[in-house]
């Protein structure tokens, strides 16, 4: 990305900053993602903060960079699964015999326990679905622009 | 209201009245960022710390690079049109009539606001015994609110769509643009 003239690329301070933060931001994410149930925060504040660290790695060097650490049918395929696997939940529990994302059947032995498997999976579905659909919508708007 | 609250309140409006004065899109840009970082301020100190975090994430950091993504695709100064009355006149009362709305509203955190009586009292009362966990917020959202849950995942994935759609036309144009 250009920004006043200079190529991000070439800013070492930039670029040395982002590569340490990144590892943080990415763990960061992960802790929202599975730590929600605890804290403030859930698949849909973790899906965007994930997908912040590598639209930052995207910024600071280059949307190619990227696309070799996440390629587009990743992404793709991401955007899908999220949704996928929240409506699988669904399901799931409609064939054990319960009501739609009624997540007490998953687990034939203790209702708590199928509900807080309930509560992950379809949480991870969210994480997915948002983390992927940001960096989608970024691949798009960023490889327009690379594209001129 | 706290100080805190009304200053972080007075700087929320400022920043958007600059957003609105300003030529330089590169500059508004940036601001929104500032204006969405505020706003997180300001739900932090109204105990919506889940909004908060959603808002600091969205707000202060995709939109702000999505918008900068939008700009270096268009132009980065506004063009200077002459002051126009009749929209102002229409955005004036827009805001008037959203401000006298309000004044029906209920207090901010007055306890026998009407939300407060149905639903809540009982997500409040159960959520931690029914599911084992702190967080009313993920309890409501991924259980009792599981089926508007997966319908705002759905939206997600429809945007994503469109855009993908619109502006992503094939992935030919994607390896082009790696080059």
């Amino acid at each position: 990305m250009k920004i006043s003239g200079m190529r991000m690329r070439e800013k070492l301070i930039v670029r040395v900053i982002a590569r340490a933060l990144i590892p943080f931001i990415l763990l960061f994410g992960l802790y929202v993602q599975f730590h929600g149930d605890f804290g403030p925060g859930g698949g849909f504040q973790a899906g965007v903060i994930f997908a912040a660290g590598f639209v930052l790695y995207g910024l600071v060097f280059s949307l190619a960079d990227l696309q070799r650490v996440v390629p587009w049918p990743v992404v793709e395929l991401g955007v899908a699964l999220g949704l996928l696997l929240y409506g699988g939940v669904g399901v799931a529990s409609l064939l054990l015999g319960g009501n739609f994302l009624d997540y007490k059947v998953l687990d034939s032995n203790d209702a708590m326990q199928g509900l807080h498997l309930g509560i992950l999976l379809v949480e991870l579905g969210v994480g997915l679905a948002v983390s992927s659909s940001m960096l989608a919508i970024f691949y798009a708007f960023a490889g327009r622009r690379e594209a001129r | 209201m706290l100080p805190s609250e009304f200053l972080l309140l007075l700087f929320l409006a400022i920043t958007a009245v600059v957003i609105a004065r300003l030529e330089y899109l590169f500059a508004a840009a940036m601001l929104t960022g500032i204006f969405s970082l505020l706003s997180a301020g300001l739900f932090t100190l109204m105990d919506a710390v889940d909004v908060a975090f959603t808002e600091a994430a969205v707000g202060a950091g995709v939109s702000a690079v999505l918008m900068l993504g939008t700009l270096s695709l268009t132009v980065r100064e506004e063009r200077q049109g002459k002051t126009r009355i009749l929209p102002f006149l229409i955005v004036g009362l827009t805001g008037g009539a959203l401000f006298f709305g309000t004044l029906d509203m209920p207090l901010y955190g007055d306890p026998a606001a009407p939300i407060h009586q149905y639903l809540a009292p009982d997500y409040i009362a159960g959520a931690e015994s029914e599911f084992g966990f702190p967080n009313i917020v993920t309890a409501i959202l991924a259980s009792y609110r599981g089926f508007d849950t997966l319908g705002e995942v759905a939206v997600i994935v429809t945007a994503a769509l469109g855009v993908m759609a619109l502006l992503a036309s094939g992935r030919g144009q994607e390896e082009a643009g790696d080059k």
